[in-house]
């Protein structure tokens, strides 16, 4: 066995040394050329499957772009991203509707909810959804920043002066990912739940694509925060400090930025792009408690497919798992209970191929 | 707060952190609770408390193997495995359809089914046991090379990418165990496992047979990992854990002793899931959940002390009596809004405890052992090794 794995690394170790330049070339522009080849290839032949694959990737981008920043400022695998979602969903769920459950079965909780507002439920435009959602989304959003807040300030704070390993984090992260899943479980139970329930209307795209208007929605709403985002790393001094600090917290420290402030920003943002993640999730496909921790495997797929800390990275990288897994399942060789598995395929091929990611800086 | 407030509050701190009381009042309220309320709920029927207790003591050692093998892997080796219940899903399937007899068809396919051929050899008037052997090496044999293939893309690197590359080779076999019907049975999953010596006794008599088999493997695997880790190669696992730079430049090559500790402690996990089938008599693809399968053997290794075999044992009785009292619980007359929800408050808790574990209390209920060497404990006669909290805190930070 010994003998097995030292001829292994020894070979690999060889095949680095001599193909550098052939490797980086393989692995740089040679992966995008695959993906992109892959792309159009889906693009023309499997057209359905590749607008819905854009609509889940839209939603694992919300959630990628969050945990890569979370990755690369605070140097950590946050495994409550998927499970923060599913809360954040289940919260708008529960402003929009007031419903729990009770000793056994729903209740009625709140004396009052979003859809008592006038008009609230009246869909806008042709979404199946009124301005009632976006409002509880909104609150979803603002509640998680706080929640991420405050079990920084609790868990990962201390953990951080005690100078933890990451993996200690890791593990205190997990905890809270089984304790959110757990929440959820006790106040809403386990059976499936929508936020409006019946057939949602559909739209007629050109090319003969039908697709569920919402889904329109999703996909816009991605684009526009994927700007604000955009707008808030690149174009402000908060955005600025972020990147600097997930490039060197060292320097970042002694260049005088408020490592405090700019991680107690980092989870405001992670957490407010988780709230609208978890609504775009819930209206794509429906509240399920348990979709929330299997969700972490794209989204860590993505983020290291797109290279840890970059937020146009975990981007592209959304939207490669993301049309990955839907043509996949489509195309005919793959069941649909695989779904969840392309992300860990796509995760391995790039753990061996390019590890540090498509946009990851050199080391 | 008031000043009396903030010090009952770092004096509750600060015995959580070093008390050495914790301990045996956590074992003694776990084994009060896990004796008495089955004794009052049974009317202190002993009959029915005994085989209760026989019952959990199996699962106890069952589970224990698992927190030991896991302790090889993190916090013996610092490797980072979220996919336990991928070898628990090997370990348990293969062993089961090594000894099951062959498929019938329709209802009932998989592949394997090696039972009858294999009973040919009687010991002690029993020939149920050397296909169970043969059950057991072949879990052990899977779940290693299943750890192997996947610590190639992944030990190399950070070292949580494995994490993530666990959870994933989790979900992908427990996907194909469902999906691929002819495998293991798909969702109907295995049933009418051939019990170990099971034409030795009478079947009301069983359990204490099983309960003698799981407690022998479990001190197998206890002192094999003792004996490991006191060596030469286990010293070189713990110097791998502290700091991998180091260990390089002292000529050890890093990633084979990671791949070697990743590897052992899956095949103690793919014996657990032996066991397992073989206790259970049954194996079900609902049983192997990211929650079942891998976050409560975290909580046993993390609750009882990562890096001490003691404290992984230990930790998987207190968690375990731990659940096994919350399903007593549901048996007495609470409110339906709690007995109808007891088991998400459960995890809830258990969530929530592994999380106060690493704040308050990092070490566990057992710290690791500071000197790991047999020799140098025969040595130095007198006091023994001092035993001081060394806090597995995993890598360099």
């Amino acid at each position: 066995m010994a003998s097995i794995i030292v001829a292994y690394g020894r070979l690999r170790n060889q095949l680095r040394d001599y193909e550098r330049p052939a490797g980086e070339l393989l692995t740089g522009p040679g992966l995008w050329l695959l993906f992109s080849g892959l792309g159009i290839w889906a693009l023309i032949g499997e057209t359905d499957a590749f607008v819905i694959g854009v609509v889940t990737g839209s939603v694992l981008a919300l959630g990628a772009v969050g945990l890569t920043l979370i990755y690369g400022i605070l140097k950590f695998a946050h495994f409550a991203h998927g499970d923060s979602m599913m809360l954040a969903a289940y919260l708008a769920f529960f402003v929009l509707t007031g419903t729990v459950v009770g000793e056994r079965t729903d209740t009625q909780a709140l004396p009052w909810t979003l859809s008592d507002l006038p008009g609230a439920t009246e869909p806008i435009l042709d979404f199946s959804f009124g301005y009632g959602l976006l409002i509880a989304m909104v609150i979803a959003a603002a509640v998680m920043a706080a929640v991420f807040i405050v079990l920084d300030r609790l868990v990962y704070r201390p953990l951080r002066q005690r100078g933890s390993g990451i993996v200690i984090f890791a593990i205190a992260s997990l905890g809270i990912a089984i304790a959110m899943r757990s929440l959820i479980l006790i106040f809403w139970a386990s059976s499936p739940r929508f936020y409006v329930p019946g057939i949602r209307p559909t739209t007629d795209l050109p090319f003969d694509i039908r697709i569920v208007t919402d889904q329109i929605f999703i996909f816009s709403a991605a684009l526009v925060l994927a700007v604000l985002m955009y707008l808030l790393l690149f174009r402000t001094k908060l955005g600025k400090a972020m990147r600097a600090m997930a490039d060197n917290p060292e320097l970042a420290l002694v260049s005088g930025i408020n490592t405090d402030r700019v991680i107690m920003w980092t989870w405001v943002v992670g957490g407010a792009l988780v709230g609208i993640a978890g609504v775009m999730l819930a209206l794509q496909a429906q509240l399920k408690p348990e979709l929330g921790f299997i969700l972490i495997l794209p989204l860590f797929a993505a983020t290291i497919l797109g290279g840890i800390g970059s937020p146009q990275g975990a981007f592209v990288g959304a939207m490669i798992v993301g049309i990955a897994q839907e043509v996949a399942v489509t195309v005919g060789f793959l069941s649909p209970g695989y779904k969840f598995s392309v992300a860990f395929v796509i995760l391995i091929l790039i753990l061996l191929l390019r590890p540090r990611g498509l946009f990851g800086a050199k080391t | 707060m008031k000043l009396p407030t903030v010090l009952a509050a770092n004096g509750l701190r600060g015995w959580l952190k070093g008390g050495r009381l914790l301990t045996p009042l956590a074992v003694l309220a776990i084994t009060a609770a896990v004796v008495i309320m089955p004794a009052e709920r049974s009317g202190w029927d002993m009959g029915s408390v005994v085989s209760f207790l026989t019952f959990f003591a199996t699962f106890v050692a069952i589970y224990g193997v698992f927190a030991l093998g896991l302790n090889v892997q993190w916090g013996y080796t610092g490797v980072f495995n979220f996919g336990v219940m991928a070898f628990f899903l090997v370990g348990a399937n293969v062993a089961a359809i090594v000894t099951k007899p062959p498929a019938s068809g329709g209802y009932d396919q998989y592949v394997g089914g090696f039972g009858d051929k294999l009973a040919f050899i009687p010991v002690l008037n029993s020939d149920q046991w050397l296909p169970f052997l043969f059950g057991v090496a072949g879990a052990a044999v899977f779940a290693g090379v299943l750890a192997f293939l996947v610590s190639l893309p992944a030990l190399r690197l950070r070292e949580d990418y494995l994490a993530i590359a666990t959870i994933g080779i989790a979900e992908l076999l427990r996907r194909i165990t469902i999906e691929e019907r002819g495998l293991v049975n798909g969702t109907r999953g295995l049933t009418g496992i051939p019990r170990p010596l099971s034409d030795l006794v009478e079947p009301s008599d069983y359990k204490f047979v099983i309960f003698g088999i799981a407690a022998v493997t479990l001190i197998i695997v206890y002192v094999a990992i003792e004996r490991g880790i006191r060596s030469p190669w286990g010293r070189v696992l713990r110097a791998l854990r502290e700091d991998e730079l180091t260990t390089a430049a002292s000529g050890k090559n890093v990633f084979a002793f990671k791949s070697q500790g990743f590897v052992v402690g899956a095949m103690i996990m793919g014996i657990g899931g032996a066991i397992y089938a073989y206790a259970n008599g049954a194996v079900s693809p609902t049983t192997f959940t990211h929650f079942f399968g891998t976050f409560i053997f975290w909580a046993m290794l993390m609750v009882g002390g990562s890096g001490n075999n003691k404290g992984a044992i230990l930790g998987a009785y207190v968690i375990w009596g731990f659940w096994t009292i919350t399903l007593q619980i549901a048996g007495y007359p609470l409110p339906l809004a709690v007995t109808s929800r007891i088991f998400f408050i459960r995890d809830f808790v258990l969530g929530v405890l592994i999380v106060i574990v690493l704040l308050l209390r990092p070490q566990g209920l057992l710290p690791e052992e500071r000197r790991v060497s047999i020799w140098v404990e025969r040595h130095s006669k007198g006091p023994r090794a001092t035993k001081q909290p060394a806090g597995n805190q995993g890598s360099p930070p």
